[in-house]
């Protein structure tokens, strides 16, 4: 018979999850969050509090990391396993949800497109610059009209002789006042389509949306296509229809779901230790039972969070991972991360409210990664529809 | 150019150590990380090889376990590593460490030799020393900052005072201090291609040699507990009191 171990669990890793990661999945993490904490970490409350990152020495410190679509092999990618992926994106997500969606954004939304459904030409003449981080890249597929039913859009593409000409506009775009390039998805007459738009063409513009009280150390955008005339070639020959744009998303979801955990671990770690420190009636907060069982409620939600994300690491790496797996896993954990994070708030009480202590930021951050990448609420109907056969919306 | 750095995996810092009951020896687990202060020395070890077009190998005594450590520095672009692992090195002492490292170097073949000032886990900070003696080559010890070239090395030695301008010809050892350069992040692609690096293992029968005799540890005591500092409550007076405790110290 097997025994009990009485080795007192790790407050920071109760369940150790770490042993069910390899030596270089350790290594690849670990690398992350020593970059984390030595060059977001001490910074970013104040690119929050200012709205505003730097971008171009962030995609480069990135792109010599090798984050920049790390999961993607050749053209300058690093290659490695879907799993690594998804812990990066949480060790990024500890740090700040804007960083988090920087990295997402170029890696899964707009590198893996070109990766996916590119010639060989195109990703020859893109992939390894936007790998090293000199070229910067967003993704349009949401408009102002268009969001949960992205199939609605009204951005078009017809053909002109040879050329496309794009007309229409795109909201809520990640980077895109600083992208070099976006992969803009379009209505044509063959179906939706992917194009890859040089930001200095003419006709395309990029304002940034400002007055965010969310992802504030992130650019977000709207994209502006005037007339704006390609070349034959800037349109992704491989797909022509919305299972472009959503195998893109469902890229990006996986790595939110790791994601959202760094931000909900980082909340509770803080509270943890605030709870040890932070003394009324004469003892530490930490020794009171309310507070105690929502440390113990969050550390439950981070861990099983997380168990539920290295879960979906090992089947998308076994190639086994379903859309609806990955709504699930959306689904749950930012909804978690979100709960955690106020509740760590509350342990902080007046503190929490501080840009002193990530919790606010994290806190204010989820509140958008609960809705973009799929809706919290979509997400729900999928795997409402994925269980009964019925579909509730579309 | 051959450039060889010494690496050491140790327990991890974050976590208590734990001694051997009966011979006071540190118990080392499976997984251990690199030393810390090592990833200056494979960072110095990196530039140098890469200005002169050489290799870096990396060369560690101790139990190899998981070889986490090791791959950690592989990781940062070292091509290739070499660990003494032999049952009869438990408790070795910092001679025995500068021979077992000096025979394996010697096997490997060097032009110039690069450690740390001294490990984390043991602090002896003599094992450059010894190994230069052993090697027959000069020693550069305590390098604040360092000029190598494919024959010679030129180093900025910290002294108490302020430092030294050191030059030698090579093959050398040199030991630099924490900070004499940035370490790099290990890449992505430098950690996917750690684990296809060779990783040799070798026991003292290979490089035909014997151990020392083992360390003897008569006595181990808990370092003191870290007494409260003093309070001075301010009545319009702290001021000259603190100054006071500052010129006792002799920092002003």
């Amino acid at each position: 018979m097997s025994e009990i171990s009485f080795v007192r669990p790790d407050p920071n890793d109760f369940l150790d999850i770490d042993a069910l990661l390899s030596e270089e999945e350790v290594l690849l993490r670990d690398t992350v969050r020593n970059f984390v904490e030595k060059e977001i970490t001490p910074h970013v409350g104040e690119w929050w509090e200012e709205g505003h990152i730097p971008t171009a020495d962030l995609a480069k410190a990135f792109g010599e990391l090798g984050m920049l679509g790390m999961h993607l092999e050749g053209y300058g990618c690093a290659g490695t396993s879907a799993t690594a992926y998804g812990l990066a994106c949480m060790e990024l997500e500890a740090g700040d949800s804007g960083i988090r969606s920087f990295v997402s954004v170029q890696g899964s939304l707009a590198m893996f497109p070109i990766w996916k459904f590119g010639s060989e030409e195109q990703k020859q003449e893109w992939l390894p610059r936007m790998a090293t981080g000199e070229i910067i890249g967003c993704f349009g597929l949401t408009e102002a009209d268009s969001g949960s039913d992205p199939a609605s859009m009204r951005t078009n593409a017809r053909r002109d002789g040879s050329d496309w000409v794009l007309n229409g506009s795109k909201m809520w775009i990640t980077n895109g006042s600083v992208a070099d390039v976006a992969i803009v998805w379009a209505r044509t007459d063959e179906g939706i389509r992917g194009f890859i738009v040089p930001t200095d063409t003419p006709g395309f513009s990029a304002p940034e949306i400002k007055k965010k009280a969310s992802l504030r150390a992130s650019v977000t955008s709207e994209l502006i296509l005037d007339n704006v005339r390609l070349p034959a070639d800037a349109v992704l020959p491989g797909v022509a229809s919305m299972r472009g744009p959503l195998s893109c998303l469902n890229e990006a979801r996986f790595g939110i779901a790791f994601g959202a955990m760094g931000a909900a671990r980082s909340c509770y770690e803080t509270a943890l230790e605030y709870s040890k420190e932070r003394v009324q009636f004469n003892k530490p907060i930490g020794s009171f039972q309310l507070t105690q069982a929502k440390l113990v409620e969050m550390m439950v939600a981070v861990q099983k969070g997380t168990l539920l994300a290295l879960h979906l690491g090992r089947r998308k790496d076994a190639g086994t991972l379903t859309p609806e797996q990955i709504s699930f896993g959306k689904f749950d954990n930012v909804r978690h991360a979100l709960e955690v994070a106020r509740t760590a708030r509350s342990i902080l009480g007046a503190n929490g409210i501080t840009l002193e202590y990530p919790v606010f930021r994290h806190m204010a951050n989820l509140e958008t990664v609960y809705t973009y990448e799929g809706t919290n609420e979509i997400h729900t109907l999928v795997i409402g529809q994925s269980l009964t056969g019925l579909d509730a919306f579309a | 150019m051959r450039v060889v750095a010494c690496v050491k995996q140790i327990p991890d810092p974050s976590t208590p150590y734990k001694l051997e009951e009966g011979t006071g020896w540190l118990l080392r687990p499976n997984d251990q990380v690199l030393d810390d202060t090592d990833r200056y020395g494979v960072e110095m070890g990196l530039q140098i090889a890469q200005a002169n077009g050489g290799t870096l190998t990396l060369v560690s005594m101790g139990p190899t376990g998981s070889a986490q450590g090791i791959r950690q520095a592989l990781a940062m672009g070292a091509d290739k590593a070499v660990i003494v692992d032999d049952a009869t090195l438990r408790g070795a002492d910092a001679l025995t460490t500068a021979r077992v490292l000096a025979a394996a170097i010697g096997k490997e073949g060097f032009d110039l030799v690069i450690t740390g000032t001294e490990s984390t886990d043991g602090y002896a900070g003599v094992v450059p020393q010894m190994l230069a003696e052993l090697l027959g080559v000069p020693s550069l010890t305590y390098a604040t900052s360092v000029e190598a070239s494919s024959d010679q090395v030129k180093i900025h030695r910290q002294t108490v005072t302020g430092y030294d301008v050191v030059t030698s010809g090579l093959p050398a050892v040199l030991s630099v201090t924490a900070g004499v350069v940035e370490p790099r992040y290990p890449t992505f692609k430098g950690i996917m291609d750690a684990k296809k690096k060779p990783l040799e293992t070798l026991t003292l029968a290979d490089l035909g040699i014997e151990a020392g005799p083992a360390q003897e540890v008569t006595g181990v005591n808990p370092a003191p507990e870290r007494e409260a500092g003093r309070k001075i409550e301010d009545d319009g007076s702290a001021h000259l009191a603190i100054i006071e405790l500052l010129e006792q110290k002799k920092v002003i």
